[in-house]
């Protein structure tokens, strides 16, 4: 009987297994792979059901893993669009050049990237100066940026993570304090934060939309000046937030006409309907000039 | 069939499993010598020193890259050491109970139940780590939040037990019964029994089960990845964040340009690894040997 039991089992847990094996890509020619940053992720995937939608027979595959893993992806041949949070490195073009890659770059959104903490933490307005102390280590205790006595848990990204260097580089412009914890994702970091009185963390515009718990701090770029914040979409796009970057996507040389349509329907209207109502922002007409250079 | 067809059937037969096992070996050697290859490079740069004499790992460093091993692998033997002391005094336990006080029918039941909990993927028991085990963790000790060593080793202690209690379930049952009767028969109890008879001549199986779970522990990725918080600095106690090496190989592989120092730092991590799985192995295998001697 026990036997019995157990071969019972196996073989509904074998089919179950069977069943949720993803599908094999049918037909990987005209199916457009988009890989890379975990802030982009949600948006481009909503980007890609809705022009599904109007173009049947289109397939767009969009996966995350962060927007290096995107664009070594790039550089490796494995997709046709990488997601960025982050400009490409010096280094990144140098490989990528080496393997007759050459990678362009696409503005599809602008994001403000918010710094959050805990709803219940008193303290609701920072100066980068002061990221970047709280950041390296080098402030403690919320006493010293005027909240309560308490220690700082510092939450951030991997560093396979394009928040993780923009971060570093614009914030920072040091090392991370080694007592941050690491997480694996944006919402892993909102997650954390809402359960964590003394947590700080940094996460995109897209993932602190209807998050209760988790509050955003409003941020000057130094001591006395304006304190703005990336939930008012006029601060973001007057550049009055310090923490506003734009996110691309990078493909390679000249884009394929199958590709170059999916990007042309992220950049039309319906497609930056859809961005603003994924928490982004439009792009801005300057940026849509640098675009005008791939021919969208 | 004539005497010569089946000598040659039984030689045929004899060369396919020859061939089985040597293929083990090759593969087993293969993966050896790429990892050891792959290593070398990599102290061109980096000083065997630093590797292994400091704690200090950040190879996408703002100032200057840095490569100390040191943090990880005490980390690992943290959360690991942690996982066995939880799951070896509950896995033999649950093993005893249920082959000599559990009735046929609760056992019948049990033991594949407790075997399908080896099948739940580590993502899912990551999962349960930052949304169950890592908030009653916090409320338990009056921290801010649960991603520590203590949270990664009861996810690990729940993925070993599976293997540790099948394996030393039957090495109990494996026990000849001319022992337990004439243990009876002497007037011990069924306790005295169990616990001065049984277990130990079962000790051999039973370690067999440990170091399998040990094994298991020490590899496992995805569970630490999530669920322990993947500070890079040194943990001083298990309620600090840790990050082990799996983790870290996980973490930065994906992102890494290939053929540079960190790319090959990468490779030495997993060489550590391999020796450390390694040495267990051999350990385990002595201890069995040394074992069976004195029982014979």
């Amino acid at each position: 009987m026990a036997r019995w039991f157990r071969i019972a089992l196996m073989t509904v847990m074998c089919l179950v297994g069977i069943c949720c094996q993803p599908a094999e890509d049918v037909s990987a020619r005209s199916m457009v792979q988009v890989k890379g940053s975990d802030t982009l992720i949600n948006l481009v995937q909503k980007l890609a059901e809705v022009y599904m939608q109007k173009q049947p027979g289109k397939v767009v595959a969009v996966t995350g893993g962060g927007s290096g893993t995107g664009i070594a992806a790039l550089i490796n041949g494995k997709c046709d669009i990488a997601n960025s949070s982050r400009l490409i490195k010096d280094k990144e073009i140098a490989q990528a050049r080496e393997r007759k890659v050459d990678p362009k770059r696409v503005i599809i959104a602008i994001d403000g990237l918010c710094v959050v903490t805990n709803a219940k933490n008193p303290v609701v307005k920072l100066t980068m100066d002061e990221l970047g102390k709280m950041f390296r280590g080098e402030i403690k205790n919320w006493k010293d940026v005027g909240g309560e006595n308490r220690p700082i848990t510092l939450y951030g990204r991997q560093s396979n993570s394009g928040t993780y260097d923009f971060f570093m580089e614009v914030v920072l412009k040091g090392d991370y304090s080694p007592k941050m914890n690491q997480m694996n994702g944006n919402a892993q970091i909102v997650e954390a934060i809402k359960q964590d009185l003394s947590g700080i963390g940094y996460v995109g515009l897209g993932y602190v939309r209807d998050s209760k718990g988790a509050n955003v701090v409003k941020v000057a770029a130094k001591a006395g000046g304006y304190y703005g914040s990336p939930m008012n979409q006029e601060d973001v796009s007057a550049g009055k937030y310090p923490l506003t970057r734009p996110l691309q996507q990078y493909v390679n040389g000249m884009p394929k006409p199958l590709v170059k349509d999916f990007l042309a329907f992220e950049l039309s209207k319906e497609g930056q309907e859809i961005v603003k109502q994924q928490g982004f922002i439009a792009i801005q007409p300057e940026y849509a000039k640098l675009n005008k250079n791939l021919g969208l | 069939m004539t005497a010569a067809a089946a000598r040659r059937k039984e030689r045929a037969i004899h060369g396919l499993f020859f061939l089985n096992g040597a293929v083990v070996v090759a593969v087993l050697l293969g993966i050896f010598v790429l990892l050891v290859t792959t290593s070398i490079p990599a102290f061109r740069e980096i000083s065997l020193l630093e590797f292994l004499g400091s704690a200090n790992w950040n190879p996408t460093s703002f100032v200057k890259s840095s490569y100390g091993l040191l943090a990880m692998l005490v980390s690992t033997f943290m959360v690991t050491l942690g996982a066995l002391a939880i799951a070896v005094p509950l896995g033999v336990g649950t093993a005893a109970y249920l082959s000599e006080v559990a009735s046929r029918r609760v056992r019948e039941i049990a033991k594949p139940v407790v075997e399908i909990l080896a099948g739940i993927p580590s993502v899912v028991i990551g999962f349960l780590g930052i949304v169950l085990v890592g908030p009653a963790i916090a409320r338990l000790f009056h921290l801010p939040n649960g991603l520590n060593a203590v949270n990664g080793s009861i996810l690990l202690a729940i993925m070993a037990l599976p293997t540790i209690v099948s394996l030393t379930e039957d090495a109990l049952r494996s026990v000849p019964r001319s022992y337990e009767e004439a243990s009876l028969a002497l007037g011990a109890t069924r306790w005295q029994t169990l616990i001065r008879v049984k277990i130990p001549a079962a000790s051999s199986g039973t370690t067999a089960a440990c170091m399998l779970g040990m094994g298991r522990a020490i590899g496992e990725t995805m569970t630490v990845l999530m669920a322990t918080g993947c500070a890079p600095a040194m943990p001083t106690s298990f309620l600090d964040s840790v990050r082990t090496m799996t983790a870290t190989i996980a973490i930065e592989l994906g992102e890494v340009p290939y053929n540079t120092t960190h790319y090959y730092a990468l490779f030495t991590v997993g060489l550590v690894l391999f020796i450390i799985t390694f040495i267990v192995n051999m350990v385990s295998d002595i201890v069995l040997r040394k074992y069976q001697k004195v029982t014979r």
